[in-house]
């Protein structure tokens, strides 16, 4: 069992997530785009590559060092059955991510954000409930352009977060944040689809290696 | 106040498994107070109970209920949940006022309501992929309602495409209704506010006026209830016929506490007889003979038909206009639609719905107040 769980620690890409994705299909993704200059967050400069006509272009090559870093996270979370919790708060794929998250098997969230979800879990739920053990964010920002409540809720609750951080986003409480345009379809279908597969990759190794561990 | 700031909890307390799987326990530091370690028992609402436990119920109901029967010496089989009843009420005779007090056996279902079932697994996972919502029934009807919508947008593009016509079917709109906020409420069986009902609402709108095929009607009727006709429409009797073969009809009028039943004849000499006796002699006051008169004036019928009505109850007054409310109505079968409706708005049809006010406590009468001194 300890086996099963330290193997995967070992090596720094157990779980391949490197030949899911390429420089070029980001690019076609158009995940390099990001918002005007004015709506530039200071924190964010270290991750753009320039400025075209006022536009931010974000720097593709740290995106995929973040990215790569982002899945194989977590394809580990999921290998040890940790439950994930996708969160975006745009209207325009609220039902993609929720399917996504379906098809996952693991859990959703992506319409009002009551206040004590995650701090006041065990009066709001009922005691003896778990949080989740990630959280993914495909859209930091709330329908008001603030930063997500469940980002700082998260770090107050220790829980490790992913995040697809925009040119207009604050980068600082995510743990793993993926610097990335968060508003074109393409995009979001990508990051849903290089999830998605990442989850069932690390699961479906787990089910293998338990069923080899019962072999034996 | 002793603040435990930065306690690190292993046993007890508050803390979640990380993802190390049932071997590993990680420490989670979290920032509380003594107070707040302190249980508060009513906060975490009603308990809630797990699948296990209900099934174990049931099964000790069904086994409880085999051995009442052979108790009572009845067929363990045939045993139905009225015999229970009378059985426990037989051996556990109870004096006790409010029925729910008593001694009971009944089903585990109808004893544990349904929604506190707790909602994951015993790895503590949810069920449900939307639990972390908070309201996961009704954003689950949500999402289903949009997948459904998007999947009628893509039905009429790909007509589009093939250059089909977009099919348009009607619908009874006038029939049917939303199901109301409440309704909505038992269904999923969690609260709502206004606002999330008024969206789902919206939805459905949008869903129902798409030219959408049979393949979402279903699925909306399961939200929809009919509304069934208001209009009573009165039924006017048709005209019966004696055996000397003269046309006749009756009918009931109430004023006050005055019942009446009034037989009307046609070709007849305007002769009125009430309870036996001829009008002259029974209302010896005009007012009252003026009223009987009034219908027949009314449809210029004065001379034309016999009457015989039948009255008890109430005083002058009230007898007389209890008779002419029957003759009315008794009326309505020997004249056409339009004189009907003429009768109607001439307030001939209506039920007067003025009674005697009852006396209130504290007043002299019903509305009469009790003298007012000053000192």
């Amino acid at each position: 069992d300890d086996k099963l769980l330290s193997e995967p620690l070992s090596h720094p890409d157990f779980f391949n997530v490197k030949e899911l994705f390429s420089l070029k299909d980001l690019f076609d993704a158009r995940v390099h785009l990001g918002h005007k200059k004015g709506c530039r967050h200071r924190f964010m400069e270290p991750y753009i590559f320039g400025c075209r006509l006022d536009q931010d272009i974000i720097d593709l090559d740290q995106t995929m060092q973040h990215l790569q870093l982002a899945l194989n996270f977590t394809a580990h979370i999921a290998y040890r059955k940790g439950i994930i919790l996708f969160i975006s708060r745009r209207r325009q794929f609220c039902h993609l991510v929720e399917s996504t998250a379906r098809e996952c098997g693991e859990y959703a969230h992506t319409r009002y954000w009551q206040g004590g979800l995650l701090t006041n879990a065990h009066i709001q739920f009922g005691s003896g409930v778990r949080l989740p053990d990630l959280i993914i964010f495909l859209s930091s920002l709330n329908n008001v352009f603030e930063p997500h409540v469940a980002i700082r809720d998260a770090a107050k609750m220790n829980i490790p977060t992913v995040g697809v951080v925009d040119t207009n986003c604050n980068p600082c409480l995510i743990t793993y944040p993926v610097p990335g345009n968060d508003d074109s379809p393409t995009a979001m279908e990508l990051y849903c689809k290089l999830f998605r597969m990442a989850i069932i990759r690390a699961k479906d190794k787990r089910r293998q290696s338990e069923v080899f561990d019962e072999l034996r | 106040m002793a603040a435990a700031v930065g306690r690190v909890l292993r046993l007890g307390g508050r803390w979640s498994t990380a993802a190390g799987g049932p071997g590993a326990q990680t420490l989670r530091l979290i920032y509380t107070t003594t107070a707040v370690q302190r249980k508060n028992v009513g906060a975490s609402g009603p308990e809630k109970y797990t699948e296990a436990f209900i099934k174990k119920q049931i099964e000790e109901f069904n086994l409880g209920k085999r051995h009442l029967a052979n108790m009572m010496g009845e067929d363990p089989e045939t045993f139905t949940q009225e015999d229970i009843d009378r059985a426990i009420a037989y051996l556990f005779p109870s004096g006790l006022f409010d029925k729910q007090a008593r001694p009971m056996m009944k089903h585990p279902s109808e004893i544990f309501p349904e929604q506190t079932k707790i909602q994951w697994g015993e790895d503590g996972r949810p069920f449900h992929f939307l639990f972390y919502t908070g309201k996961q029934s009704y954003y689950s009807l949500m999402h289903e309602t949009y997948e459904k919508l998007l999947s009628v947008q893509k039905y009429q593009d790909q007509m589009t495409a093939q250059d089909l016509p977009p099919q348009k079917e009607k619908r009874n709109l006038a029939g049917s209704r939303w199901l109301t906020k409440i309704e909505l409420e038992e269904m999923l069986l969690e609260k709502l506010s206004d606002n999330d009902y008024l969206r789902f609402i919206q939805l459905l709108q949008k869903l129902m006026t798409l030219p959408c095929g049979d393949m979402e009607e279903k699925y909306i009727q399961k939200f929809t209830k009919e509304v069934p006709a208001q209009l009573q429409k009165v039924v006017i009797e048709p005209l019966k016929y004696d055996e000397r073969g003269v046309a006749f009809s009756t009918g009931e009028g109430i004023r006050k506490t005055a019942k009446a039943t009034a037989t009307v004849y046609d070709n007849g000499t305007g002769k009125i007889t009430v309870n036996g006796i001829d009008i002259l002699h029974y209302f010896p006051v005009l007012q009252d003979r003026e009223q009987l008169l009034f219908p027949f004036q009314f449809l210029d019928r004065v001379g034309k038909h016999d009457m015989i009505c039948t009255v008890s109850g109430g005083g002058r007054s009230a007898q007389a206009g209890a008779i002419r409310l029957a003759s009315a109505k008794a009326l309505r079968s020997f004249v056409t639609e339009k004189e009907v409706e003429f009768m109607r708005q001439a307030g001939l049809l209506t039920t007067d719905p003025r009674v005697k006010e009852r006396k209130k406590p504290g007043q002299e009468g019903a509305r009469r107040k009790f003298t007012w001194k000053k000192r």
